[in-house]
């Protein structure tokens, strides 16, 4: 019975979490205590457990607290006997594409996952061609799904923005013909922007995530121009225009901490300092040989800046409602259902990339490792045995998350981490389920406290 | 309850009897690019 509740003390409130029905409750401390015994220990012994802290008909009246959750179904529920039934994607679609639209960059940011933009291959931008063909294989793939969505990626798109604008007027006759929606969105180094393109991207794209690195010294250290200067004075003003002209719609701007910016939260505290709210803060993805990796040792520091940057965040919370940091966002009454939650992020079955040369692979992190090509947009899927293995790879089928208190939070976490440490998709990454269990954590106590 | 107050009592279990209609967004688009979270992630459909 113990596998079914997780329970955690963080900012003053004691929480406890029941798995399965994914139901949360706010706990006083005799509650907190009896939970350790509950499921071995009979009424009287743990009055006789605990006596030096509560007195006996407290504990009795919390017991019987206890009791109602569980009658109840939202404490110590088991998990439904029609979970392994859960079918994922039996038709194969895909909803979701990155386009890779310039395998080229004009920064050298040193933890570049895509080798400084090339893809360890030689630089290239997509064709129109491509990129058409791209759009139209993901309508012929997503059966009846409506909501269609194209993530504009590199290197850096802007280095191709013709054909990023090529494609979104093509995107939108393609919805007229087909009854499809298409959510584009960019990710990009801003080097770039001008008042042309901003205006671009905040008509047409959903969503844009713009990546710098927090601190100007933490930016410039890892973030360079093709000279080797710093890149943040150059960037900053011009994500800034872009944000000033934005309105209400969705942006983030997104960082990277290495093993150099542990201390991760003022990165996060200095975007807000300069005007922006709406922030994600990632953790690198890399081998674990390099000198920035993360690495267990630095598990407990990092877990503790977490911690303590969602104390900050919750006092700032309580003035400014848009304040966003994305890990520490969670819905508890509309989140997502069950389905998506054991499936996670639809690698090599929902969602794919392709390279410029119309390539196919599970995600963008494994681009230009051959062995992950899946297919083309010209040919097809060439490769079903490798999506299979993506689709398989789900909180349901990995040992590790089975029985993990997170998994229907997580989802399984990322394939390309699990890969890269431990060269298997089914094996997750031991630092990235800590640091994803302690954010999950945090964000409960945040709405925990934001609630009263 | 005097000593236990529930922030959520949303029951997911309800939700596998509908089966997934995947017309919510994929995680990794939205902000991050290097992880899956769907905790944080609205449904389409309600
Ligand atoms: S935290 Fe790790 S073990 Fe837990 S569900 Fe996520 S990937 Fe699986
Ligand atoms: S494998 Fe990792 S990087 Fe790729 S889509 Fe999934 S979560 Fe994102």
């Amino acid at each position: 019975m113990d596998g079914r509740i997780h329970k955690f003390n963080l900012n003053n409130r004691n929480i406890v979490l029941d798995i399965n029905s994914g139901a949360v409750h706010v706990v006083d401390d005799v509650v907190y205590h009896i939970l350790d015994y509950y499921s071995t220990r009979s009424l009287e012994e743990i009055i006789d457990l605990l006596k030096d802290r509560f007195d006996g008909n407290t504990i009795k009246e919390a017991y019987d607290e206890i009791k109602i959750l569980i009658d109840n179904g939202v404490l110590y529920s088991e998990e439904t006997s029609t979970m392994n039934k859960i079918k994922y994607n039996e038709d194969n679609v895909v909803k979701a594409l990155c386009l890779h639209v310039a395998h080229d960059c004009n920064l050298r940011c040193k933890y570049c996952f895509a080798s400084q933009g090339d893809f360890k291959g030689d630089r290239s931008l997509m064709n129109l061609e491509v990129g058409k063909r791209a759009l139209e294989f993901l309508v012929e793939n997503s059966a009846n799904r409506r909501n269609l969505e194209v993530d504009f990626f590199g290197g850096e798109p802007l280095m191709n923005f013709e054909l990023v604008k090529e494609l979104v007027y093509y995107g939108r006759e393609l919805e007229n013909k087909s009854n499809k929606h298409f959510r584009f969105t960019i990710t990009t180094n801003g080097l770039l922007l001008d008042d042309e393109k901003i205006d671009f991207i905040n008509e047409h794209m959903d969503n844009v995530v713009m990546s710098l690195d927090g601190r100007k010294e933490i930016n410039d250290n890892m973030r360079k121009t093709v000279s080797g200067q710093g890149s943040y004075d150059v960037i900053l003003p011009k994500f800034k225009a872009l944000i000033e002209k934005r309105g209400d719609k969705d942006y983030y701007i997104r960082g990277t901490f290495t093993s150099y910016n542990l201390d991760f939260s003022k990165d996060a505290l200095d975007f807000y300092e300069k005007g922006f709210k709406k922030i994600s803060i990632e953790p690198v993805v890399t081998e674990p040989d390099e000198e920035y990796a993360l690495r267990e040792e630095h598990i407990e520091t990092i877990l503790a800046e977490y911690e303590s940057f969602s104390k900050d965040y919750i006092e700032i919370k309580k003035k400014d409602k848009d304040f966003l940091f994305f890990h520490f966002m969670i819905d508890l009454d509309q989140g997502p259902c069950i389905a998506k939650r054991v499936t996670g992020c639809g690698a090599g079955a929902e969602y794919m990339a392709v390279t410029p040369e119309g390539d196919l692979y599970p995600c963008h992190q494994f681009v230009g490792d051959e062995n992950f090509k899946i297919g083309n947009v010209f040919s097809g899927i060439e490769k079903d045995e490798l999506r299979e293995e993506f689709k398989e790879a789900n909180v349901l089928n990995k040992d590790e998350c089975r029985s993990c208190w997170a998994r229907y939070y997580c989802s399984g976490g990322c394939h390309a981490n699990a890969y890269n440490t431990n060269r298997d998709i089914m094996k997750p990454y031991k630092i990235g389920c800590e640091m994803e269990k302690k954010r999950i954590e945090c964000a409960i106590s945040i709405l925990a406290n934001l609630l009263e | 309850m005097k000593y236990i107050k529930t922030i959520s009592g949303s029951n997911m279990k309800d939700t596998i009897l509908k089966g997934g209609c995947g017309e919510c967004q994929t995680s990794c688009q939205s902000a991050c690019k290097t992880s899956c979270t769907v905790g944080n992630q609205k449904c389409e459909n309600r």
